[in-house]
This record gives C-alpha cells, structure tokens and sequence, in this order.
C-alpha cells in the first residue's frame, strides 16, 4: 500500500516538480540539519555553532525552524522520514519526549559526562545548551519614583498596580510556580510545598493566577511579550529574559526586568529516536558543549550556559545580564524537570480548559 | 435484446446492427468515457484528500499505546472481568512485561494511562523502575509488591485504567471529545467539570456560526436586494465592492481588523477624537472582534448568492402588490421574499458550513474563551500531540460539517453550489 | 429603481433610510480592505492616521528579506503548479460528469466537491499524518499536491456551470464530419469552454495563494509560503512589512478579479446573455 502511494504521489506531484527544483549543492563534509526557534536566537545560534562549525569541524548546519511540540518529532519517528538531526527544544519536550521513546539516549562518554553540565541539565536524552528565564518586566516610562514593581508578588496586585498583564498562553509552566512565590511560598520551597500538598498546592497557585483572569493578555510567541510592552497593551508581562534584553539592547526600550521570583530553565539538545545520522547529530552536540564553544552564544542573545567551565570563560560585562548571574538569585527557583514531565500534560489540560472557560 | 434477425420492423443502421442495440453500444461507449475522464481526477482525491482523511479518523478509535507496548498485558487484562482486582497471574504479567519493556513503550503506555487518572505516569515510570524485583515475587506476594512500590495499586481504580486502555479499538477518544468517559461499571458517565470543555467547544461553534450566519443574513438581505433593483451599470459597480472582499485573502482580512480594532487601531483613535468613549476599548481578544472579522470575511458568500436569485425576480410583482395597496414592507414579506428563499437558503446554509470549520480568524482576533473546535484540533495534534482526542473532535466537526452539507445538498443542491 | 409616483410619504422616508444603511454595509465591506493599503507607505512603523510621511522603506524591507522573497517564490511555485493539476483534472472531470447520466453520479460529484466542505483544518491535520507516510511533508510537491486537491471542486464548479449551456450537438457534429475525439476536443470542445476552464484555473490559484492551515501544518521553513511567512510575522510583531506584502496581495486579488469580471463578461456575450 504505502509503495502504491508512494509511486502515485511522487508521478503526481513530484514528477511536475522534477525539473523545477535545484540540484542540491554538492557538499564535501558532514551535513546536520539543526531545527531551531527562529529571530534572534538563532541568530545567536548561527554565529556561536553553524558558521564556526564549517571551519572547526568540518560540519555544514542546516537550519530549520520549528514549533517545539512533540507532534513534529513524534510524525518523523513514527514514518522514518527525518527533517533533522538535532533539535533544540524545551526541557519539557526533552523529558516527555524521551519518555516515550521520541528521543535517543544520548553517548554521554561522548559528551565527557553528565557531571560536566550544572544539575538537571544533563538528561538521558538530552543536554541544556543555554539556561533562560522566566521573569516578568515593566515599562520604564510608566512606572516611575518610589512606585515602581520590584516583587513577583507587585505582579499579582492590580491595587497597587492597575493594568493589563501578559502572560504565556501555551502552558502552564513558570505561570503557576509564579503565582506560588507570589501567593508566599518561599522559592526554594515551590517544589517540596507542591509535592506534599500537590492538589492544595495546585488549587493556590490556580485561584492566584484567577485574581488577575480579566486583565491577562495572552502571548503565545517569544517576541509577542515585548510587542505587547511596546505598544502599550499591558503593562507588565512575563516573558523570556533574552527577548527583554534584546528589546532594552538593540532597540533601545526602556523595559525593566524584574529579577524576583524568575524561574529558571533550561533549552536541551536532543537528536529523534532512530536517526540513522545519529553519530552526526551526536559529533554536532558535542562540539556545541565545548566550554569555549558554548561561552560564545551569550555575546549574542543573553542566555547563560550550562556548564561551570563555559561559564567561567563568559565576559563580566555579559554575565551580570545572564539569568545565573549570582546578583540575579536572590529569590530565584529553577524549574524541576523532573516534576513537571510527570505532569506536563494533564496540567497543560487544566491549563487551557480554564483559560478558555 | 428483443430483436431478432430477419425481422422488418427492426430498425437498422447501415451495417445491419439493430439500431437499438447500436444505440444502446454508443449509450455505454458514452458512460465508459464519461467515467475514464472522472476517474483521474476520482483517484487523485481518493489518495491526496480521501485516504488522509480516513486515516486521520481511524486514529480517533484506536488506543494502541498499550496494546503495542505491553501486548500480553492487555490480553490477560481484556479477559479479567473488571471486578475487584486482576489476578494474580495477570500482575505478574504486568510486572514481567515493564521489566523488559524499553523506555519508549512504558513512556508511551504511561502517558495514556495518565489520561484516565493523573498522576498514574509518575505512578507507572516509579514501579517499571523496580519492576525486575517485583517479577520474581511469588504469585501470592505479588499484589503486595506492587503496593509496597505505591500505595495506590491498592486502588482497584488504577487497574481498572489498565484494562480500559487494554484493547486496540476503543471509544475512549469519542467520548473524550464529548466530556465523556467509562466508569468501571462500563456505564458512559461525564467527566470531571475541570476536564470538561469540548461540549462547551462544540456548543460554542455553533453558537458563533448560528450568530455569524444570522448578522450575515441581516447585512446581506438590503445589499442583495439593493444590488437586484438597481440599473445594471450602477449594480455591477456597487456588485465590486463585494467582489474585492471575496477575492481578497482571508488573513489580510484579518490583518485588516486586527490593525482596525487593537488598542492604539484606527477605530479607537477616531472614536476617541469623536468623543465616542474616553479611553481605549478592548475590541479584539474577544467575542465581538471574532464577529466583526467573521462577518466581515463571511458576508459575500451570503450576498452572492442571494443576488443571483434575486435578479430573476420580477420586480413588477412588487409593484403589483403595492398597486393593490399592500405596504411595501408587507409586499416585501409577501411576495417578494419567499421567492428569494432559495438564494437565502443557500446563502445561510453556505455561510454556517463555512463557519463551522474557522481556525485562522478566531485564534487571531478573538480571546481564549472565542476559540472553536477547529483550535482545539490544532492544539490536540499539534502542541500536546494527543492525536487520538484531536482525530476523536474531527470526527465531531466532521459529521456535524457533513449533516449541514446534507441539508444544503437536499434544499438546495450541489450541482447549484456557484463560486462566481 | 425610482420612486413610484404613488409612494407615500413614509416610504420616501424608508427609502433614504435604506439607502444609507445599504451605504454602510458598503463601507463596512471595503474600508478594512482600503484602510490598511496607504499605511505600508508610512513612514514610521505605526498603525494610525495621520500619517508623518511617505516612504517605501517597507517594500525595501521585503525585496531585501531572503525570507519573503523565498515565500514569494515558493507561493508562486506552488500556486502554478497546483493550479496545473487541478485544472486538467478538473476539466477532464467535469466533462465526464456532463457526458452522460449514470448511477452514483451524484455521489462522485459529492466527493469532488468534498474539499471545499469538509473544515480545513481536518483536511490539513490528515495530510499531515498521512503525507508524512509517504515522503510527503516537508517537499514542495506536497504542498502542490495538497493545493491541487482543494483548488480541484473549484475547476469542477466553474467547468460544469459553462457546460450547462453547451451544445452537444455541436461536439456530434464534429465527430460526424470525421474529427478524432481528440482534435474535436481541442477544435470545438475547449474553445467553447475556455472561459469557464480559465475561470476555474484562476479560483484553484487564488486558493492555492491565499492557502495558510495547510502550510502551516506541511511546510516546514524551507518551503513557507507568503500567507505562512505572514502567519508567523503577525503572531510575533505587526510590522508594516506585512501592510506591504498585504497591500502586494490585495492587487494581486483585484488583477484577478478583472481578468474574472471580463471573462464572466465575454462569456454571457458569448452564450447571448445579455444582462
């Protein structure tokens, strides 16, 4: 049946194609084709790994973009018919998706050992190549004086701080364990408070995020969370760091980032169950996780690494915007991706029916 | 075949043949033809539309996640009556299959189970960790190993979940998709009011198309009528200004309103000046934007349409019943509007089957309480990969897709179905 | 229409008043589609009126961008060579279905059909499980493939409706004077029905153009078309590069509603329908 298919659909469609499309170029050396986030991280990507890799590796990168759901890999995996060797994805993905057999275990000796990488960013299937954040930011211009947010908790009070707020639509992540520190759970204490009252816990950090329901504007793309500053439509919002700074940097915003109850996280690299490339996805991963390999990325977007080595060769000038810079954890939490593959799903579930009721 | 040969009152064609066998030959010549020239175009459909689309609704009834992982567990499990607790033997199986299972299949088998109770993944990817013990306990200790691992196998809730998710056919999906699910008496009973959603959804659809459908009507009708009375040259121009929206791609419409009703949009702005309100409104992220844009992109399959008939109809009809003294608004109802009734019959129905399917338009302008199914199928196949469920909501939308295209069929025929 | 002489008073008054509600609903038809075409000239990236000048640095942004001109290129591969396919196939359906009565007719017209009933976005979400299956996702032919279906009822539509007032004799009269099938087709048959098989040609590219749900589920970046690239531009920042390429698509869509509005013009003079 599927050869049938496969020989009406390429006569169709694929015969009228044959002559139009371009030989694909000869190419000498390795190629990976590396699935990515778009804008200006990959941006920071291409200039850290791709355009060094030709020269230093003899590796050409491919880049594609992708939209971080399980489905894009899950449909590869299930048909053999794969777009990319590696794919930098949400720890979630990472976790969930090596669950369920989407994802290959890692060669680890490769990679020099999982106690290179800081805790958590070292998976069976995957390895953290930036740790981001999190946080919540303001505009500059509309607060200002002794008025102005400085806790996660300044978030939830539309009292001392009326207006509209933004908020990540496509889970539930970071949200609740905000909603947490804010309700006055310590941040280090998030996890053990969820994990011993877990239906309680879940029920707080939901009624929470319910106080500030009517005023929320949802995001659902990285750089819809500073559009929205931008143009006044909330006035504060949580986002990812990176995207914040870029706004503040490159296109002179005066946003503030509020550095308290920021959750940190990490972006893994991990290569689709079955590959038959996976020795070049595995070479690809491994020249990324060299310490001054990695060091460079964060010259272009201000994610941190994730090992000590990478960290300790990183620009003082850099490090002090990174979310692990030590004067940004006074009261930071980093994600438990152990806890939330458990519960990713059902909670993603609860999530949207009570965003949409 | 009556005819006989050697008969005289057989006609005949020039070469002998009987003229009616003759006819009937070319009859079927005809129809032979007539089918090989449909019939590329039947079988590309059938391999570039018809198959997907089975295949994309085959996956609503099936649950193989277990099944394909943890075979010889979901046989014992499908005999074991759902009374109580499976037998020993079967836990055993159970236990020896997770020890051996690899990470993928238990992942897989633990993430469906996690859908009939949460927290059965942890519960599932804990004991598969300690199964290799547990496979060598004696049938009598077996229970207790697994409870000694979790105090919830002593639950019979949880083994239960394991049968339900046992057989490789199933309706869970369908009922998923209409907030329903099995209790362990195999009775269909709602699901929890947190899970609850899709009847909402689905009501919803129909909601925003009926009320689509009705403002379309409400703004078509005068347009319609309008363009029917007018002097050709005068209509034909007026007839541009419904073409240019219908030619004119969906999402720069969209775009459109997006710019037209945002915050710091033109129609704030220029209500402000005018004194309209005194601060900005929300207009999108909400019911009333997903309307205006629906409307908006909707309305000329409403006129289109209903102008067609329209311009057959005798205008002096009218005029006859106002010269017999009717009102003109009682001579509109009465004679001239069932005599548009099928240009409006077709112009609603079309504009309600369009409706029903919307994703672009809502997820753009409208709020997380305005989307419809179709969001929901975009977010179950793509964002949670839960493809059962999302294949289980196609096939609602579909059928109730399919029951409004029946109707039209019926009232109105496809043959009639114009595009220009 | 004029007023009658015998209008009373409260119909004058109905007649105005419906005249400016016709008017309005006008309005509300077109201004969304005007309004936003002189705001890709401004000069600031901003979306109100007045605006503080004139510049076309927006289409410079999009000639610049490899990215919309690939989307550009992409969508007019695609839009051609889907069109392609669904108006031969199309046409040659829509022939047979008109040659002759036979059972079961009215189901495979039915199915023809299906693609412009059946919601989008369970056609895209069962291409996307199925076309991966056979190599499908992520090529051009794929997304081909899958405009084609959905352009297909268009042709079918558009070729049947100029056939109803086809001539058949015309086509035995052909034969009779010794015309192989095949030269009577191109000699009598399509020059007869060339408006409507043009017409159809034209609805299978403006859906193969305008398509999103589809590519947003087949196409991965390489193969993003216009509509898809925009999709992505307006979720992330509603830049006035997208006015432009919006503006760019509007007058793609009014060019193709002239070339419509005079064939659907010649046609009626043709079959001596004069309106």
């Amino acid at each position: 049946m599927k050869g049938i298919l496969r020989v009406s659909a390429a006569v169709l469609a694929g015969a009228a194609l044959a002559g139009l499309q371009a030989p694909s170029a000869v190419l000498a050396q390795d190629t990976v084709t590396v699935a990515s986030w778009g804008g200006a991280y990959s941006a920071s990507q291409r200039e850290a790994y791709y355009k060094p890799a030709a020269k230093e590796i003899d590796m050409t990168v491919l880049e594609d973009e992708w939209g971080g759901t399980l489905s894009e890999i899950r449909v590869q995996v299930e048909t053999g018919e794969y777009k990319w060797h590696v794919i930098d994805g949400e720890s979630g993905t990472a976790m969930a998706g090596c669950d369920e057999g989407l994802l290959a275990e890692l060669d680890w000796e490769m990679l020099g050992g999982m106690d290179r990488f800081f805790p958590g960013a070292a998976l069976d299937c995957s390895v953290g190549t930036i740790s981001w954040a999190t946080i919540y930011s303001y505009d500059g211009d509309a607060y200002s004086g002794d008025n102005v947010p400085t806790t996660i908790a300044d978030f939830f009070d539309l009292e001392a701080f009326p207006g509209k707020r933004g908020l990540y639509a496509n889970s539930p992540a970071a949200s609740l364990e905000m909603a947490l520190i804010a309700d006055g759970v310590a941040a280090d204490d998030v996890y053990t408070y969820l994990l011993e009252n877990e239906e309680e816990g879940l029920d707080r950090a939901f009624a929470k995020l319910e106080t500030i329901k009517d005023e929320v504007i949802w995001w659902d793309a990285g750089s819809m969370a500073p559009q929205l500053l931008a143009d006044g439509e909330v006035a504060m919002t949580t986002a990812w760091n990176g995207r914040i700074y870029n706004a503040i940097v490159k296109e002179g915003k005066n946003f503030v980032i509020v550095w308290d109850g920021q959750i940190i996280d990490y972006d893994h690299w991990v290569i689709p169950a079955g590959h038959p490339e996976f020795d070049l996805g595995m070479k690809f991963i491994e020249y990324a996780s060299r310490p001054e390999v990695m060091a460079r990325q964060s010259q272009y977007i201000s994610y941190g690494p994730t090992t000590a080595e990478a960290g300790a060769l990183i620009n003082p000038d850099i490090l002090q915007h990174l979310p692990t810079a030590a004067a940004n954890l006074a009261n930071a939490l980093w994600v438990d991706t152990v806890w939330w593959a458990d519960r990713e799903e059902e909670l993603t579930e609860r999530f949207q029916v009570w965003r949409s009721q | 075949m009556v005819a006989t040969t050697g008969s005289h009152d057989v006609m005949r064609t020039a070469d002998g043949v009987p003229l009616k066998i003759k006819l009937r030959r070319a009859e079927r010549m005809r129809k032979v033809w007539a089918i090989a020239l449909v019939a590329p175009l039947f079988l590309f459909l059938v391999v570039g539309f018809i198959l997907p689309i089975i295949s994309l609704l085959a996956l609503s009834v099936e649950d193989p996640d277990l099944t394909s992982g943890f075979p010889r567990t979901a046989e014992v499990f499908q005999e074991w009556d759902g009374e109580g607790f499976p037998s020993p033997e079967a836990m055993a199986t159970f236990a020896e299959e997770l020890s051996v299972a690899e990470r993928g299949q238990f992942g897989r088998a633990a993430k469906r189970l996690n859908y009939d109770i949460s927290g059965f993944k942890s519960m599932v990817k804990k004991t598969a960790r300690q199964s290799e013990q547990l496979a060598l306990l004696p049938l009598d200790q077996i229970h207790d190993g697994f409870i000694k691992i979790d105090k919830d196998w002593g639950d019979p809730a949880y083994w239960y979940a394991i049968k339900n998710a046992s057989s490789y056919y199933t309706d869970y999906y369908l009922l998923w998709s209409l907030d329903l699910q099995r209790d362990q008496e195999r009775e269909i009973v709602g699901v929890s009011p947190d899970r609850a959603i899709y009847v909402d959804v689905l009501l919803r659809t129909i909601e925003i198309s009926f009320a689509v459908t009705l403002l379309c009507f409400l703004l078509g009708l005068p347009i319609a009528y309008l363009l029917a009375t007018l002097p050709t040259r005068i209509s034909n121009l007026l007839l541009i200004l419904v073409l240019l929206p219908f030619w004119t791609s969906l999402l720069v419409r969209t775009t459109s309103w997006l710019v037209l009703l945002q915050n710091e949009g033109l129609i704030n702005d220029l209500a402000l000046w005018l004194g309209l309100w005194n601060e900005p409104q929300e207009l999108i992220r909400n019911r009333f934007g997903v309307y205006v844009a629906m409307v908006h992109i909707l309305l000329p399959f409403m006129v289109l349409p209903m102008y067609s008939v329209m311009k057959t109809i005798n205008p002096w009809h009218m005029r006859a019943a106002a010269s017999l003294g009717a009102p003109g608004w009682k001579a509109f109802l009465k004679v001239y509007f069932p005599q548009c009734m099928p240009g409006v019959a077709a112009g609603t129905l079309l504009v309600f089957i369009l409706s029903l399917g919307y994703y672009i338009t809502p997820a753009l302008v409208g709020g997380p309480g305005d989307q419809m199914v179709s969001y929901w199928i975009v977010q179950n196949m793509g964002q949670t990969a839960n493809w059962g469920l999302g294949a289980a909501l196609s096939c609602v939308l579909l059928l109730l897709t399919l029951v409004m295209f029946f109707i039209y069929n019926r009232f109105v025929g496809v043959d009639r179905l114009k595009v220009n | 229409m004029a007023m009658p002489s015998y209008a009373t008073t409260l119909d004058r008054i109905w007649y105005v008043t419906f005249r400016v509600i016709c008017c309005l609903i006008f309005a509300f038809l077109i201004i969304p589609i005007i309004v936003i075409m002189p705001l890709s000239f401004n000069s600031e990236p901003y979306f109100t009126y007045p605006m503080p000048g004139f510049s076309l640095r927006w289409y410079g942004d999009f000639f610049s961008s490899p990215q919309w001109l690939l989307g550009l290129q992409n969508s007019i591969i695609v839009g051609v060579f889907a069109t392609l396919v669904a108006t031969v196939l199309g046409t040659l359906a829509a022939l047979g279905l008109n040659r002759a009565e036979y059972a079961g007719k009215s189901t495979i017209l039915a199915v023809l059909i299906s693609p412009i009933i059946v919601p989008i976005v369970i056609t895209a979400a069962g291409m996307f499980y199925f076309y991966a299956k056979v190599g499908l996702t992520g090529t051009l032919a794929g997304l081909v493939f899958a405009h084609a279906t959905i352009g297909v009822p268009f042709v079918v539509i558009t070729v049947s409706a100029t056939l109803a007032g086809f001539d058949y004799n015309l086509i035995r009269a052909g034969a009779s004077l010794g015309g192989d099938p095949l030269r009577v087709f191109f000699k009598i048959t399509l020059p007869l029905i060339l408006p409507g098989v043009v017409a159809g040609a034209l609805f299978a590219f403006i859906t193969s153009w305008d398509e999103l749900v589809i590519a947003i589920f087949l196409a991965s970046t390489e193969e993003h078309t216009l509509p898809r690239r925009m999709w992505s531009g307006i979720r992330e920042l509603l830049s006035p590069t997208i006015m432009a390429v919006a503006t760019m698509l509007i007058l793609t869509s009014i060019g193709l509603m002239i070339v419509m509005e005079l064939l659907r013009r010649r046609s009626e003079r043709l079959r001596g329908i004069t309106p």
